[in-house]
């Protein structure tokens, strides 16, 4: 009789885009039962061990914020080809958030409020010079939900998602077992 | 305010009694007279009735019809549903904004001409047509459409833009003097058969209410509006309900695209129809009827409004009806105001109380508390003309006709691509293949058969029949030839239809509707992914939830097309990497903040 093999941790990548990293801090709220999930999944590319680039194949990519720039368009894309299983969760990621507000005004709009005549910058740009460098990331066009770039399997909604949902999702994605929410993670008021 | 809104909302409002459930009638009224219905004209009508601001708002900004603005001299309001479509409305909508020198959804800056797009207007075998100011012109071409607007110019009025010239029919008669054709193509034997107004009433007041349900009920006749629910235990619901009052209503409506039939009804039998409303409310002990039309058809108002009458001086309405003491019941127009969903009848109640054509929750149904929370019976046209021969004919004659479980005949409107588009009155039990022939149709792609509502078939199912039991239909039959784009030029025009339609009281409606056409329109461009499609049918059992029928079967072209014609939907799926979703082009989304920054 042969020992039962432990089984292969899962894989989990994690990123934020256009989002405030509430997202994330709703991921740590599972409190103690990060050592279960440590048990559970190993970490590859993600601000919560640090590693910035895939050095794996993941199973699992959880993806908060949208695109607002083109950076965040790459980010995504390459959790796309990295991750079996894109999560995006968080109503930034989603439907775009609160970043989506300026897509009711075009760019050229926004861009010369934040730099040239909001009441903060007024006067302290006198080349009237949009920050632009192939350095910095371009800005789109609008800010995008992540499913409009790429192929989401799964949504957690909330701002930002319950860690009670966040942690029963992950749960059924690495045990394989189908996710019953609970009223109250997807209860908002 | 100026003297003349005031007056003019006093006059028209005292013409109803001040009775706020009559605000409809009050609004198309004043319409008439103003041009528009303007904020300080609301507020003045709101003002004069009693009620808060609100309520008249709402029902205002409900209907299609009325207008905030003056919608110009000449108000064209051209058909844009896909048999229209099919017929060249594209070069007629552009002659027509050549002409006028204004685009779609204007008015020419000199007040006289506004141009408009309206959902179906009933006028199926006649297309493309216009409702100007309220009078029907049929088979539009662009010659003719420039022809309107230069008459409209030179100060011509309605009347003299019709030219002196009628349809056949009773489109001519003098206070129709209309443009449309009936297009009777196949006479059957209980609509348009001979007719006596007044025989089968007659007969009706011989026996008691009981025996009159009785004979429905053996006749087994069901509704022609769709849903085809048993005519006689309706009526013996209503019979029972409890009330000191009860309403008959005859639902002229008829929004369906692709549907025509109760116009020519309307046009051919009114007095029929009227009949049948009458042994309805003698079946059920109603003192009052409502005959609903749907804006579309107010051309026929002067002319039904003479028939109302001559029937009351026949003793075919009013007090006493055929000599019967006791018997007391009258009937008036209600005129809608351009909106699909008032068609449903909860939501064609709503209306005619005054108020925004939203279907209510059920139960309590309109049987048990309809109009004004009384008991009320909802008929179709072409129902009510079933029961006058039912009456007249009795129930097993009626039995013999159609099917073993759709007894009697169905009016057909048959359009679309085929050589003789009209009215086909048939027995229950005729074939697509029948149809097609008997119209003239070659070269056949698909059959939208029951309108949007009802399903797309392909020439594999040209067999089945047109019966409650195989193909439900409220009489719409749109026949698709080869050449046309099925995805582009029809599903996707019906699913506009549906979005602009939705009263938007549920969510499922309100937003699925608005997501089916985006991500119709992303397939049709060859953005769209498998998934897409999937995701399309997937919503249907989400829509089932809604609460009346317009959000319940909203999907069905989409879905009925999915499964019937599959590999239309997949040869224009983009082709790669399904999980990066096609559509998204980073050079051009990043366009917007070079051109910014170059200049800055
Ligand atoms: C969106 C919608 C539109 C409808 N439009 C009509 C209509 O124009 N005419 C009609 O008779 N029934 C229409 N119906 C069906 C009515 O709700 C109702 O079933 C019918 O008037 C009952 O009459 P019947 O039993 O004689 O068919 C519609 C239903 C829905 C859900
Ligand atoms: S969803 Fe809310 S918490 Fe999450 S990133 Fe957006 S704003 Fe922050
Ligand atoms: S299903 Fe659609 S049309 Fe019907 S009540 Fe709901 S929102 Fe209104």
């Amino acid at each position: 009789m042969t020992a039962k093999a432990p089984r292969a941790r899962k894989i989990v990548a994690t990123t934020s885009l256009a989002g405030c990293f509430g997202c994330h801090m709703s991921l740590l709220d599972i409190d103690e039962r990060i050592l279960d999930l440590i048990e559970l999944v190993e970490f590859n590319k993600s601000p919560i061990d640090d590693i910035k680039t895939f050095t794996k194949e993941c199973d699992i990519g959880l993806i908060e914020g949208g695109c607002c720039n083109d950076e965040n368009v790459h980010v995504l894309t390459e959790f796309r080809r990295h991750c079996k299983t894109l999560v995006a969760f968080g109503e930034c990621a989603l439907m775009g958030g609160l970043p989506a507000l300026r897509n009711f005004l075009p760019l050229k709009e926004c861009l010369e409020e934040a730099y040239l005549n909001g009441p903060t910058v007024a006067g302290e740009n006198p080349g009237r010079i949009i920050p632009h460098d192939p350095d910095i990331p371009k800005i789109l066009n609008r800010v995008y939900p992540c499913h409009e770039v790429v192929k989401i399997d799964y949504f957690l909604p909330g701002c930002p998602p319950s860690a009670d949902l966040i942690w029963d999702a992950l749960v059924a994605l690495v045990t394989g077992k189908e996710l019953e929410p609970q009223y109250r993670t997807f209860k908002f008021d | 305010m100026s003297s003349s809104i005031a007056q003019t909302v006093k006059t028209v409002v005292s013409r109803y009694g001040g009775d706020a459930t009559r605000l409809m009638d009050v609004l198309i009224d004043v319409q008439d007279e103003l041009g528009c219905l303007s904020h300080v004209t609301t507020a003045r009508i709101a003002h004069t009735l009693g009620v808060p601001q609100v309520d008249v708002e709402q029902t205002v900004s409900f209907y299609h019809f009325f207008a905030r603005e003056p919608r110009g001299k000449f108000a064209v309001y051209l058909n844009d549903s896909v048999v229209a479509e099919f017929c060249g409305r594209g070069e007629v909508a552009r002659a027509f904004e050549e002409a006028a020198g204004c685009r779609f959804g204007e008015v020419t800056a000199d007040g006289v001409v506004g141009l408009f797009h309206t959902a179906c207007i009933g006028m199926s075998d006649q297309e493309p047509a216009a409702l100007v100011n309220g009078q029907v012109f049929p088979a539009l071409t662009p010659d003719k459409a420039r022809e309107l607007v230069a008459g409209m110019r030179a100060g011509k009025t309605v009347e003299e833009l019709k030219g002196g010239r009628t349809g056949d029919g009773q489109n001519a008669h003098p206070l129709v003097r209309a443009l449309v054709h009936n297009h009777i193509r196949r006479r059957g034997v209980m609509v348009f058969d001979h007719y006596q107004p007044g025989e089968a009433l007659r007969k009706v007041v011989a026996m008691s209410s009981g025996e009159v349900i009785g004979v429905v009920k053996a006749a087994s006749v069901r509704g022609r509006g769709g849903a085809g629910f048993p005519t006689g235990m309706k009526w013996d619901f209503a019979r029972r309900a409890a009330g000191d009052v009860k309403y008959v209503f005859c639902n002229a409506d008829e929004g369906e695209p692709g549907t025509f039939k109760d116009r020519v009804i309307l046009t051919e039998r009114p007095q029929m129809v009227i009949e049948g409303m009458a042994i309805a409310a003698y079946a059920v002990g109603a003192q009052r009827g409502i005959l609903y039309v749907r804006n579309e058809y107010r051309y026929l108002r002067s002319y039904l409004e003479h028939v109302l009458e001559d029937m009351r001086a026949q003793g075919l309405l009013g007090a006493a009806i055929c000599g019967q003491s006791g018997f007391d019941f009258d009937v008036s127009l209600q005129f809608g105001a351009g909106a699909y969903v008032c068609g449903e009848e909860s939501a064609l109640i709503e209306s005619a109380e005054g108020k925004r054509g939203e279907p209510r929750d059920r139960p309590p149904f309109p049987v048990e508390k309809g109009y004004l929370q009384k008991p009320t019976v909802v008929n179709n046209v072409e129902t009510l003309c079933s029961a006058v021969q039912v009456m007249l004919k009795g129930a097993e004659w009626y039995n013999r006709l159609g099917t073993e479980k759709s007894k009697g005949t169905k009016v057909l409107c048959v359009s679309g691509d085929c050589d003789r588009p009209g009215i086909y009155e048939v027995e229950w039990g005729f074939s697509v293949n029948d149809i097609l022939q008997e119209a003239g149709a070659r070269d056949v792609q698909a059959v939208q058969v029951g309108g949007p509502s009802g399903s797309c078939i392909g020439p594999g199912e040209f067999g089945r029949v047109l019966a409650y039991e195989d193909l439900a239909t409220g009489g719409s039959f749109i026949i698709i030839g080869q050449p046309r784009d099925l995805l582009k030029d029809v599903v996707l025009n019906f699913a506009r239809f549906f979005r602009e339609e939705s009263c938007g009281s549920c969510v499922p409606c309100r937003a699925l509707t608005g997501m089916a056409q985006v991500v119709l329109e992303r397939v049709i461009a060859g953005r769209g992914t498998a998934e897409d499609v999937e995701r399309l049918q997937s919503w249907q059992k989400i829509m089932r939830n809604n609460r009346c029928g317009l959000g319940q079967t909203a999907l069905n072209p989409v879905v009925s097309t999915i499964r019937n014609f599959r590999p239309l939907y997949d040869a224009r799926l983009a082709p790669g990497d399904p999980r990066f979703v096609p559509g998204f082009d980073l050079s051009a989304a990043v366009k917007d903040y070079e051109a910014a920054v170059s200049k800055g």
